[in-house]
């Protein structure tokens, strides 16, 4: 019973939290709920730790609002590593620090509504809006990727007028298509594969977010953004017949 | 020469597999790897060789093979019934498979994921750098029957050997430690946690195995307002209605559902191997006290190559008996040559 006792690893009780994942790794967390600056302090954090070269850690990656050092604890010491991630996370204001330089920029023409996104008109019903509202909102709100994760490559994408803070549908569509993109929670996702969900459909695109055959399968990373660009029918079908790279037509240019 | 094998017949989730494609956590992709990695090792120490060489995991059922040269061949995890032609071989052993027999391995008898290791690892196809596939990820398929498998070069020759496996197939005691979301239960719930019983549920893939009980689930705190977080293999997870999951090695990178702790590395291969209906408990560690169990673990296998011994043949399995050449050529320095009589 003695080892009940035995807490985790908690250095401070108020944010950011540094904590050990199993005998996995160490986790930085900068809020426990999702706001902007801690999605941003979690994708700058992990840069300036990848940029320390630590040869502990074996991979690094960030999630909505953590940041996570795989280090296998059964060969290094935790100890000594969380000193270090300590000093790290006390050397600036991680809430106020920039987004890295390099991220890229993604227009990406996009399908909303018709057959093939069926669930626009819903969608727009529920955020209080005509179609021709949502359209302008989904198409030029500038979205970050605020996480990499579920799927491969498949990113989450932040943060939309509060207006489409949409909880989840109770009823699983059981299949969207790759490309698809959907909402809920302010947020959009991008499928990269066929799959059931509980967000709505709301836009299509040839945009596939994991190319496993490409020689840069994984487009995508934490803090690039996107914009979603309202492409006409016969745009989309023009794009959907001619590209094979998997693009789906997108333009990048990088931010600096 | 061509070196392959050809799939005469096959289970029904059978596929290449080796120690998974770590590096993608990043972009949404989970290691992945054998359901039980300490099997490898095993097939790798039988073989002389290195336990990165990829192997077919058999899921439950093996397949009929015929191999196109003679090849070095190795078996570990779950037992499987086998024969080379119409002669039944030694599990958790290496022989050599000539060219044209035929290798049959039939269903798992004891644990889930039996495993066929050859010499040199297979040579199939690679994605993201390594030949495992990662169903879940999309990356490779079952091997199908008709499917051709070619194989790796093999510099070595060491056949006849056999080990005594680490015992894994039967549930048991499992140890986890603390997480990162292990504050979010109450004391009393872990402690609680730690003295129900608990089987395997039907339920379970690659990516999670549900766990069974009677009795009252294991919330956490505001289990519903908890933001999606880094997922690993061993991970249990406690769904809405206070149910463990075990996440396995195929589990997505993320999830929302709070992990009362992180099961050792070492006894995972308990979750995996054991059979639908196994009873588990679950003993809680420190973090210093199970590093020191997963060292010791890992040096364990890496050691597996010492523990390996010769096999010998069970005279009364050997059914060609007879075509075997027991007397001519033996020599014997005190009595008369064996003709004499």
């Amino acid at each position: 019973m003695k080892n009940l006792m035995t807490k985790n690893f908690e250095l401070q009780e108020t944010w950011p939290k540094i904590k050990t994942v199993g005998l996995a790794g160490i986790i930085v967390t900068f809020s426990g709920v999702l706001t902007e600056p801690a999605n941003r302090a979690a994708i700058a954090f992990l840069a300036a730790v990848r940029a320390m070269e630590w040869d502990e850690v074996d991979e690094s990656n960030s999630t909505l609002v953590s940041t996570f050092l795989r280090i296998d604890l059964s060969v290094h010491r935790a100890e000594p590593i969380i000193e270090r991630v300590k000093n790290l996370v006390d050397s600036k204001d991680w809430l106020s620090a920039p987004l890295p330089a390099g991220r890229t920029l993604w227009r990406v023409p996009t399908l909303f509504g018709t057959e093939r996104a069926p669930q626009l008109a819903e969608a727009a019903a529920l955020a209080g809006q005509t179609v021709e509202q949502a359209i302008t909102d989904l198409s030029t709100t500038t979205m970050r990727v605020l996480t990499i994760g579920f799927a491969p490559g498949q990113p989450y994408l932040g943060t939309l007028p509060e207006c489409w803070n949409l909880s989840r549908q109770t009823n699983i569509t059981p299949n969207v298509p790759a490309g698809s993109l959907v909402t809920a929670v302010r947020q959009f996702c991008l499928f990269p594969f066929g799959t059931p969900t509980g967000w709505r459909h709301v836009g299509a695109t040839g945009f596939l977010s994991f190319r496993p055959n490409s020689d840069r399968p994984f487009p995508l990373s934490p803090g690039d953004e996107m914009i979603f660009d309202p492409a006409t029918e016969a745009e989309f079908l023009q794009i959907e017949s001619t590209d094979q790279s998997g693009n789906g037509g997108a333009q990048t240019e990088v931010l600096k | 020469m061509s070196r392959n094998l050809i799939v005469r017949s096959i289970g029904p989730a059978v596929a290449v597999q080796d120690l998974g494609r770590p590096g993608f956590v990043s972009v949404g992709l989970t290691q992945g790897g054998a359901s039980d990695p300490v099997a490898l090792y095993e097939g790798a120490a039988l073989l002389g060789q290195q336990p990165s060489c990829s192997v077919l995991e058999m899921a439950g059922m093996g397949g009929m093979f015929e191999a196109t040269t003679d090849i070095r061949i190795a078996f570990s995890g779950a037992v499987m019934d086998v024969k080379i032609d119409d002669t039944l071989v030694q599990w958790n052993a290496s022989h050599l498979l000539p060219k044209g027999s035929i290798l049959t391995i039939g269903a798992a008898r004891c644990g889930n994921f039996g495993y066929l290791h050859v010499g040199g690892g297979f040579a199939t196809q690679s994605y993201l750098g390594t030949q495992g596939c990662h169903l879940s990820a999309g990356l490779g398929r079952l091997v199908e029957r008709g499917d051709v498998l070619p194989l790796g070069c093999d510099s070595g020759c060491q056949t006849g050997f056999c080990l005594v496996p680490e015992p894994r197939f039967d549930g048991g005691k499992i140890r986890f430690v603390r997480s990162m979301q292990s504050d979010k239960f109450e004391d009393s719930t872990v402690t609680r946690f730690t003295e129900t019983e608990f089987r395997r549920d039907p339920r379970g893939n690659r990516q999670g195995i549900r766990m069974d009980f009677e009795g009252e689930g294991f919330q956490a705190d505001g289990q519903l307002n908890i933001v999606s977080e880094v997922t690993i293999a061993g991970d249990i997870q406690i769904t809405g209605d206070g149910t463990p999951f075990i996440l396995m090695h195929e589990c997505q990178t993320t999830g929302g559902y709070p992990r009362i702790g992180t099961i050792l590395p070492c006894d995972l291969n308990k979750v995996s191997q054991a059979p639908i209906g196994n009873f588990f408990k679950f003993e809680l560690l420190g973090l210093e006290e199970g590093a020191a169990i997963q060292a010791r673990a890992n040096a364990i296998l890496s050691g597996l190559r010492k523990s390996i011994k010769p096999l010998i043949r069970d005279v009364s399995k050997i059914q060609n008996l007879l075509s075997y050449q027991l007397i001519s050529g033996v020599i014997s320095a005190k009595s008369a040559p064996l003709d004499e009589g």
